[in-house]
């Protein structure tokens, strides 16, 4: 499953690692955007697999940031 | 007696709907018989029957594929239309479509809710010219539905397709509830696109339940079943009066959630950091007694029925989980039909704030954010009821406007210590101010620089400042907020006020 950017933003951290599990509703990534942090949760549980992001990064809305298995 | 023989074959025909093998599929399909549906909808089944023997003579169409009458529902009477899928697909035939007139006529003349139970494949063709043109064709449920919208309120439990010009019946309905798996809305069919237009579609894709209450915000509330769409209506009915002359019913005062975190463990201080706000709406009002309206459509604003100390409200809150709160053209587009249902209902709105603005970029500006955002803006303006803005935190911009500010004539407008009212945020207007001085400063310089004119500019919106230039009515201890909203949507009861005198405005839509 891929987890999405909700809004155009910057990636201001990860909060979670490659290979760790995490439940749904859980913040995978923390975008930054109109001076707010974004949480970004994943959708589903399962094993993060792969960002496909990096910190710093700008992400549009619908930018694939990690995908979970 | 021998015509007695004939009058009990007739009803029993009708009542028995269309073919056994098209109630076959519907088990098939997880969907109830059109009477299934009816009995289970009202108290105590469906009361008074019209044009049941509607097209009785033509043995195929048993009440012509549409159930119409009254029954009640939380012991209020309401006025029903149910199409039946298993004749002829619940298409339309002319004596249909008179039937739902009819049915909507009477709706008017009581003045009692008005409930469509939609399941159809749409207009028969070989009837068009009796069902689809004229006075009373098709068109004339549509007419009727706008006169009726804010008069009664209108609600439509889509169970199936419903195509073309059908399409038009949840549209103008005030809230759709729909099946998941079995509910569908479309102009043309995916068959249709791919022949017309070239485009290889799934009717999930292009028109299923999902996708409404997600993306178009066509439909409002998305269900498993058709049992689960049922309760939601007779849940959400219970917050309305009969009609816009009544007030919202009252019920038993309940007491709220118990629950371990005070809402000044729960709102951070950091101002750019998220919370969520369900949480916070737990603490204000009765415990379990929030019926959300369109939660997967623009999840950074919520909008919802409650009730606070046994009266309905409508909550109006931004959710800064999603999205940073920020206010989207969706989300200024359910706010604006949210606002306008409570309003036409007599039911006292709150406005819980906590955004950062409109959003802003190429994007948001393309797709008519001014136009979205001014829609807002006037709707919540002309809302008449007793309307409470709390700035539970950050109210920059035009967010502030939206989210019924001091000058939009709010009753009153509350603050909690931790509000900061603001054209924007520190960090964005100290950028804005300084850009030229900031260039010039070493990187050492710019960080005291900054740091100190950001402190600067927090004094100068400190929500004591705002309190003592009486722009704010008061402000609240967080843990006594849910008293102070109790009686002061007690004392604001009698609030009768006529917006403005003219034929009606010119807005954005």
């Amino acid at each position: 499953m891929e987890i999405k950017a909700t809004m155009a933003g910057s990636v201001w951290k990860k909060t979670v690692e490659p290979g760790e599990a995490v439940e749904e509703g859980q913040d995978v990534v923390i975008l930054e955007s109109m001076k707010m942090e974004i949480p970004i949760v994943a959708e589903s549980s399962g094993i993060v697999k792969e960002f496909r992001v990096n910190e710093g990064d700008f992400v549009n809305e619908g930018d694939t940031i990690a995908i979970i298995e | 007696m021998a015509y007695m023989n004939v009058f009990h074959e007739h009803v029993e025909k009708i009542e028995q709907g269309g073919k056994e093998k098209y109630h076959q599929k519907n088990i098939e399909k997880g969907k109830l018989f059109v009477r299934e549906r009816l009995q289970r909808l009202f108290d105590d089944n469906i009361e008074i029957e019209d044009a049941f023997f509607a097209n009785c003579l033509n043995g195929d169409l048993p009440a012509d594929g549409v159930v119409t009458g009254i029954g009640k529902i939380n012991g209020q009477s309401v006025c029903v239309m149910a199409n039946d899928s298993t004749v002829k697909a619940g298409s339309w035939g002319k004596r249909t479509v008179e039937k739902i007139v009819r049915i909507q006529e009477t709706a008017m003349k009581l003045e009692i809710p008005m409930i469509y139970l939609v399941d159809s494949a749409g207009a028969r063709i070989t009837d068009q010219v009796e069902m689809f043109p004229g006075r009373r064709g098709a068109g004339r449920i549509f007419h009727n539905q706008i006169k009726l919208s804010g008069r009664v309120p209108q609600v439509c439990l889509l169970f199936g397709p419903s195509a073309a010009g059908g399409a038009y019946i949840p549209a103008f309905c005030d809230i759709v509830i729909m099946v998941d798996g079995n509910a569908s809305m479309y102009l043309g069919s995916p068959r249709m696109a791919e022949k017309v237009i070239g485009e290889k579609v799934s009717l999930e894709e292009m028109g299923g339940a999902r996708m409404h209450c997600s993306v178009s915000g066509v439909g409002d509330v998305l269900v498993k079943t058709e049992e689960e769409a049922i309760a939601y209506t007779q849940a959400y009915l219970s917050y309305f009066p009969a009609n816009f002359r009544q007030k919202p019913p009252v019920r038993e005062a309940k007491t709220v959630k118990q629950l371990k975190k005070s809402i000044t463990d729960l709102i951070p201080e950091n101002q750019n950091a998220a919370f969520n706000m369900y949480d916070l709406m737990d603490r204000l009002i009765d415990e379990d007694s929030f019926c959300e309206i369109k939660k997967k459509f623009a999840p950074e604003l919520i909008t919802g029925l409650a009730r606070i100390n046994g009266r309905s409200i409508g909550i109006i809150a931004n959710q800064p989980r999603m999205k940073g709160g920020v206010l989207f053209p969706d989300s200024a587009d359910k706010a604006a039909k949210f606002i306008q249902l409570c309003d036409a209902f007599n039911i006292p709105l709150l406005f819980l704030v906590d955004v950062p603005g409109f959003m802003i970029g190429t994007k948001v500006e393309r797709a008519g954010i001014i136009r979205h955002g001014a829609k807002m803006l006037a709707t919540m303006s002309e809302a008449t009821v007793p309307k409470i803005s709390v700035i539970v935190r950050k109210a920059y911009g035009a967010g502030l406007y939206a989210m019924a500010g001091p000058a939009f004539e709010p009753d009153c407008c509350l603050a909690l210590p931790t509000a900061q009212i603001a054209v924007m945020g520190p960090e964005a207007a100290v950028n804005a101010v300084y850009a030229n001085k900031i260039q010039e400063l070493s990187e050492k310089e710019r960080v005291t620089f900054i740091k100190e004119k950001q402190e600067e500019y927090k004094e100068d919106i400190d929500i004591y400042r705002l309190a003592s230039e009486m722009v704010v009515d008061a402000i609240i201890d967080p843990e006594k907020l849910r008293d102070e909203l109790i009686s002061r949507y007690e004392l604001y009861d009698s609030k009768h006020v006529t917006f403005t005198e003219r034929k009606h405005g010119v807005y954005p839509v």
